[in-house]
């Protein structure tokens, strides 16, 4: 779950790094009533899940009342790169000495926890990697062990921040590793971490990724599902508990487990076809699944043809074909299907699905052939 | 032979008397699995259709000489029961629970790392694995593979894994060992594990490996197989046609900043000398010219 910027700020606020004064709202009056608040001048940005938001208009500088006014309506409703601003954070600007960058995140490879800082902040941290490897920082922390504040001292020696910054660094990182372990974050990332004329040190943005999985633990995360970025197809399958990714195609795409899912979205290309989403119902396919599957996708006004991919594992082949007929019998369909059913009692589960097979409903043996019929059925 | 599990290894589900635990408990039981205790703090004494439960597993391991175990407990204490089993000297933890935090997954496998080397975990997010014939830990459906040999099958996918069992049994091709490890980020068990143990396993002629996006675990795979493995590989990598950003279902599965790719994936494998399919029926089809080839 990815927070926006302002969501990302009160995270960090609770583990006691150092933010700017600020409010988030979705309305022009009261963003100047905010600025008014926090004092002159203030920053008013957009709140999007997307980056090139400075480019795009959606982050102002105002010295005044009458300036955050004209800036925050002409922020809200901007549209950045697709996303429409919907809410705006203004904050007290703060006045910058040196820009820094720091994060926390998993290596994947390593198995361990990967710090990494660099006194040139304020850019994308790829260019930095690509272009001056060697002003990153990294250390790894072993999640049993933590990070201890001798090491994380040398690490920020290391990035050769400002001295002047080192203390205040050293603090902001270890209550970051905090709220990157304790908030069950998948990502942390201050960029950037500003070092004030005044000596200070404080994060003066904030992107921040939640493990959707450790949910339990933090009921108050919720909050953050109505924020995700999903379009209507998204927000529909999301409703419903599907694992739905919604794509630009006309071949909808309904199979059982992620790979295979996966994988049916990629023949479909194969083929020439093009999907128009990814979508997993899980290790069975049982009528209330496959029906609510059905729905989402025939809502899709740019889907032309269904490609049904089914492998019965422990789930028998006529569950899955009675599931499919039965999920017919509740929705409405305007496309038409093509289903490939293989696995476990294969043939019993086609036998079942023989006499409804029509123009509208048809059957392949094998996935090509399926998704070779599916795109065929799309561009009709 | 088979990898990791054969018909001799006594295994402790953790979790038996919930629903899930009890129905794959079974059918693993009926399989031909020797599965010969569950634990349950709550349900000591008492026993699921004859199979007795434990309060831990250090009491199921001692009464039973058990040496692996299979968890089918909810989310949320997937790292205690990990531990659990590690600290009770088990050999082979086998998670099949998905939804587990990366954070715990992360912790543990460092711990067991450190404190308890001798204990691998398999998963969590993963099918578990089977060694066809033999024996069948986790929800693989054990029908659709064939035993015997001479192919080891090593994948992140679940459906996938059946798909490629089944294709090659279609084929008149036997599996020594199917061994899912799932798409989590930190899984306990990785591909270059399996594919060591079946570099040593007499049996296994050939290995077929399925990946997925997502991370770099098959571009390491890619070094293993060209630098230590004299035997053929067969691949195939799912998500292809993925766009960036975002996530495939698996919690793993996602291409971020340019890497990750399957492109690269696949680049990677063949340059490592192995057979690439477009998609799991050519990957099949790769690995029946190599069975017949051996």
């Amino acid at each position: 779950m990815d927070l926006l910027e302002f969501q990302g700020k009160q995270f960090f606020a609770k583990f006691g790094i150092p933010v700017s004064d600020g409010e988030a709202t979705t309305d022009v009056d009261e963003a100047v009533a905010i600025a008014d608040k926090v004092g002159y001048p203030v920053v008013v940005k957009a709140q999007v899940h997307t980056g090139g938001r400075g480019k795009a208009g959606g982050v102002k500088l105002a010295a005044n009342a009458e300036e955050a006014r004209t800036h925050a309506s002409n922020i809200l409703g901007l549209d950045i790169k697709g996303h429409i601003v919907k809410t705006i954070w203004v904050e007290h600007a703060s006045d910058i000495a040196e820009e820094y960058y720091a994060s926390f995140t998993l290596d994947r490879s390593a198995k361990l926890h990967l710090g990494m800082l660099s006194a040139e902040g304020g850019v994308e941290i790829e260019t930095v990697a690509e272009e001056n490897p060697d002003a990153i920082a990294k250390i790894h922390v072993d999640p049993v062990a933590g990070l201890t504040e001798e090491s994380c001292r040398a690490w920020v020696e290391a990035a050769k921040l400002n001295p002047q910054a080192t203390d205040g660094a050293v603090d902001i990182l270890m209550k970051l590793y905090t709220a990157y372990v304790d908030g069950d974050a998948d990502l942390v990332e201050i960029n950037p971490l500003i070092l004030k004329p005044t000596g200070e040190v404080h994060a003066l943005d904030a992107k921040v990724s939640l493990d959707a999985n450790a949910i339990y633990e933090h009921p108050e995360y919720e909050q953050y599902d109505a924020t995700q970025p999903r379009d209507d197809r998204e927000e529909a399958a999301n409703e419903k508990g599907l694992q739905y990714v919604g794509l630009d195609g006309s071949v909808g795409v309904i199979a059982n487990g992620a790979g295979l899912a996966m994988s049916t979205v990629d023949v479909v290309n194969q083929v020439g076809g093009s999907p128009a989403n990814f979508l997993d119902i899980g290790g069975g396919a049982n009528a209330d699944v496959m029906a609510g599957a059905l729905e989402v996708i025939n809502n899709d006004p740019a889907v032309k043809s269904i490609f049904i991919n089914i492998f019965g594992g422990i789930t028998r082949g006529e569950e899955v074909a009675n599931g499919i007929i039965e999920a017919m019998g509740r929705v409405q369909i305007d496309s038409p299907i093509v289903i490939r059913l293989d696995g476990t009692n294969a043939v019993e589960g086609r036998e079942i699905l023989q006499p409804h097979l029509d123009e509208k409903l048809q059957m392949q043996e094998t996935m090509l052939d399926a998704a070779r019929t599916a795109v065929e059925l799309a561009k009709v | 032979m088979s990898i990791f599990i054969d018909e001799n290894t006594k295994v402790i589900y953790q979790g038996l008397t919930g629903s899930q635990g009890r129905y794959y408990g079974l059918l693993n039981k009926e399989y031909g699995t020797q599965v010969v205790a569950g634990t349950n703090p709550k349900k000591a004494g008492t026993d699921v259709e004859g199979i007795p439960i434990y309060a831990t597993v250090a009491e199921a391991k001692e009464a039973t000489g058990a040496t692996a175990s299979c968890i089918f407990i909810p989310a949320p204490g997937v790292r205690g029961a990990v531990l659990e089993a590690a600290e009770a000297g088990l050999e082979l933890v086998v998670a099949i629970t998905e939804g587990v935090p990366a954070h715990d997954e992360a912790y543990f496998f460092n711990k067991l790392k450190q404190d308890f080397p001798n204990t691998r975990v398999l998963g969590p997010n993963c099918p578990g694995l089977i060694s066809p014939g033999k024996s069948n830990i986790g929800i693989t459906a054990g029908h659709i593979a064939k035993e015997g040999g001479p192919v080891g099958i090593v994948s992140r996918s679940g459906t996938l894994t059946y798909q490629a069992l089944y294709e090659l049994k279609q084929k008149d091709i036997g599996v020594t060992t199917c061994v899912g490890i799932g798409g989590d980020p930190v899984p306990g068990t990785s591909f270059i594990d399996c594919l060591e143990a079946f570099e040593a396993d007499p049996d296994t002629k050939a290995v077929m490996m399925i990946g997925e996006i997502g991370g770099s675990a098959e571009e390491e795979a890619a070094e293993f197989i060209k630098n230590k493995m004299t035997k053929p590989v067969a691949s195939y990598i799912a998500g292809v046609t993925a766009p960036p950003g975002k996530k495939m279902g698996h919690a793993g599965a996602i291409v971020s900043g340019g890497k990750g790719t399957a492109k690269a994936k696949m680049e990677a494998l063949a340059d490592a000398g192995v057979q690439v399919g477009e998609n799991p029926t050519e990957a099949g089809e790769l690995m029946a010219k190599i069975v017949a080839s051996l």
